[in-house]
């Protein structure tokens, strides 16, 4: 009876130690957890910062502006259009 | 022994104590010990509920989890609207403690004065923002000062990329990013994202140690996609632009639809304003002109009541109709042509846009035919573009009719549209007959639109239409080079008061190509005053200019030789009636 008791306290201990332990793991991962889920919203704030940046940087305005001042790009008259129907190339 | 008796013996006799004091004491005692247990009874049991909150709110906390407004992209996925998160900067000036020294570099780091800074705290209000919507950088660096009574709260902030030129139709969002303009009003249930809340515990330092439970999950709002295009967008958007000043008009509106499917595929309106940043914009600048405001159309609406009359089996393309000697007299009023034309067919009544031609027409038909043909068109009813404060227009009931106004109904006169319902009701023309459906929201490819007049009618006006344009119509600057054009000037009189004013809507209506329509194109001038008012010489160059432009940048193969646009000799253009 005593030898059974002794035991049945030795698991009691091990399982109270056990709990302790794999609470604070669970703290410890769940800390871990937060981290990274804070990272994974300021990417996606990062994502659309990106987004809106490429966006203002594509604008047709911006586009046309430099085609038109920096590369000295025009849109070509009637006169030098040549029209290549998609059948006659076969 | 005896020692101790001498001592005792010697010192003063002790007093013998009361023999109740020793239970008097013991029963206080007791009474204290009972209650404290009915004290510590009590507050376990009975009014717990005070410390519980008092514990609690030591360890846990509820945290609100912020959620995303949706994104509104344009057909093509360009981002159109993004939200990201930015913090506001307040001050309890009653609590701020600081040192000069840390006001300046506060001051320094929210790019302000030190003077500009002192002057806020201390204009007597309990509260007060500093600085409202800054980078998360800047609020960091503010943070990092550490003074009592300087807080920040995240907010969103939304940003426009495309500026002024999509302004009337996303509209905008106001505080806590609820929108309050175009479709960010209409579709915030779909937008607007629900932020959830949770309850964590945390620990001495503040950092969130375990997650109790979910109060509300948060809910991201979703993406809306519309149905305009960026690139035919900021086209549209240009060349109004560009025409609105050469004419020196008040306003003006320009739709690009598709033909098949009935979407608006741009939607611009001048004047306009920059979304990102609106704090002195006068109401006027914000209207959507396109959606909201009515105008008489004039002419652009002659080709229903041909099209009515066709159908009614009452003419046919090629009957003569004598609109000689240029006047037409109703009772007490008379309807003028201004370049009197003799004898002409139904076809060459659009193509030299004559009014008399399209009133005599007009009077040969039964009131409640050309009302039906119009109203099928979508005249007197809203669009239904999913926009807010669409206006219906106006159109009589057949019954109310007179003859005159029959008549002047005609050719554009007594109703009035706005720009879009007046592009959607060309895609009858455009297609076999069918009014399409004009959304600002992207679709799934063409649709069914709903039967107005047989394929027939809507080829043969589609033909007439292609006459207007030519040498002899009244619109032979709309030519596309490469591209055969169908369309119809107008040129309305506008109604001021009680009477016809001298001041001008010039407009032209247009699709190409004619031989397999891929787009429409309405474009609108307020009150030209540069010299030209006819539509043919002010709003058809726009049209040409973005519809050449336009075709080209969709690809769509040329239905036309490149050197098909010829332009008659100079002093022999029709004009068209007003």
């Amino acid at each position: 009876m005593v030898r059974l008791n002794l035991l049945l306290l030795a698991v009691l201990v091990l399982c109270a130690l056990s709990l302790v332990t794999s609470r604070h793991q669970a703290r410890k991962l769940f800390v871990e957890l937060e981290r990274e889920q804070a990272k994974a919203r300021s990417y996606e704030t990062e994502y659309g910062q990106l987004q809106l940046e490429q966006s203002t940087w594509a604008m047709p305005v911006r586009v046309e502006k430099i085609a038109r001042e920096q590369m000295r790009m025009h849109i070509p008259g009637p006169g030098r259009i040549e029209v290549v129907q998609a059948g006659a190339l076969r | 022994m005896t020692g101790a008796s001498a001592a005792l013996k010697r010192s003063a006799p002790v007093p013998a104590l009361p023999r109740f004091r020793a239970p008097v004491v013991f029963g206080i005692l007791l009474l204290l010990f009972i209650a404290l247990i009915v004290r510590s009874l009590y507050l376990q049991w009975i009014d717990n509920a005070f410390l519980q909150g008092q514990g609690s709110s030591r360890y846990s906390r509820e945290i609100e989890v912020p959620a995303h407004r949706g994104r509104i992209v344009d057909r093509a996925g360009e981002p159109l609207a993004i939200s990201t998160p930015v913090k506001s900067i307040w001050a309890l000036p009653g609590q701020v403690e600081a040192a000069p020294g840390k006001l300046a570099l506060l001051a320094q780091a929210l790019e302000t004065t030190p003077q500009a800074l002192a002057k806020k705290l201390d204009d007597g209000s309990d509260f007060v923002f500093l600085a409202k919507q800054v980078a998360p950088e800047v609020a960091g660096r503010v943070a990092a000062l550490r003074i009592k009574g300087i807080h920040d709260q995240n907010e969103y902030r939304r940003f426009y990329p495309a500026g002024e030129t999509m302004s009337h139709i996303l509209g905008f969002t106001g505080d806590r990013d609820v929108g309050q303009e175009g479709m960010e009003l209409t579709q915030q249930e779909w937008l607007g994202g629900k932020p959830g809340s949770r309850r964590v515990i945390i620990d001495r330092r503040g950092d969130v140690v375990e997650d109790v439970e979910a109060i509300r999950a948060p809910q991201a709002g979703r993406d809306l996609a519309l149905a305009i295009d960026t690139r035919l967008q900021y086209l549209a958007f240009r060349e109004l632009k560009a025409a609105v000043e050469a004419q020196l008009a008040k306003a003006g509106g320009l739709v690009i639809l598709d033909a098949q499917s009935g979407e608006i595929l741009a939607l611009a309106n001048w004047p306009t304003y920059n979304p990102n940043a609106r704090t002195k914009v006068a109401r006027e600048k914000m209207r959507n002109r396109a959606l909201t405001d009515v105008f008489e159309p004039g002419s652009t609406l002659k080709p229903f009541t041909i099209a009515a009359a066709l159908e009614s089996g009452k003419v046919r393309p090629d009957t003569v109709i004598q609109t000689a000697p240029g006047t037409y007299t109703i009772g007490p009023n008379t309807i003028h042509d201004a370049h009197p034309n003799g004898a002409l067919t139904v076809e060459q009544v659009i193509q030299k846009s004559s009014n008399v031609g399209a009133a005599k027409i007009a009077l040969s038909l039964p009131a409640a035919t050309l009302w039906q043909t119009l109203a099928d068109a979508g005249f007197g009813t809203p669009p239904n573009t999913g926009f807010p404060g669409e206006v219906s227009g106006r159109l009589r009931p057949a019954k109310t009719w007179k003859p005159i106004e029959q008549a002047t109904m005609a050719y554009g006169h007594g109703i009035s549209v706005n720009l879009v319902q007046l592009a959607r009701a060309y895609t009858v023309f455009a297609s076999d007959g069918e009014l399409k459906p004009a959304s600002l929201l992207k679709g799934n490819g063409p649709v069914a639109g709903r039967p107005v007049v047989t394929a027939g009618t809507a080829l043969a006006v589609r033909r007439m239409l292609e006459l207007a344009v030519q040498p002899g119509g009244t619109a032979p600057k709309a030519q596309v080079p490469g591209y055969r054009v169908a369309g119809k000037t107008g040129t309305a009189h506008k109604l001021e008061g009680r009477g016809y004013t001298n001041k001008y809507v010039s407009s032209f209506v247009g699709f190409a190509p004619a031989s397999n329509p891929r787009l429409i194109v309405a474009v609108m001038l307020d009150e030209p005053s540069a010299g030209a008012h006819f539509g043919g010489e002010v709003a058809a160059p726009v049209f040409s200019a973005v519809m050449g432009s336009a075709l080209r940048m969709l690809g769509t193969p040329p239905d036309a030789p490149l050197d098909n646009v010829i332009l008659p000799v100079e002093g022999g253009e029709v004009r068209e009636e007003t």
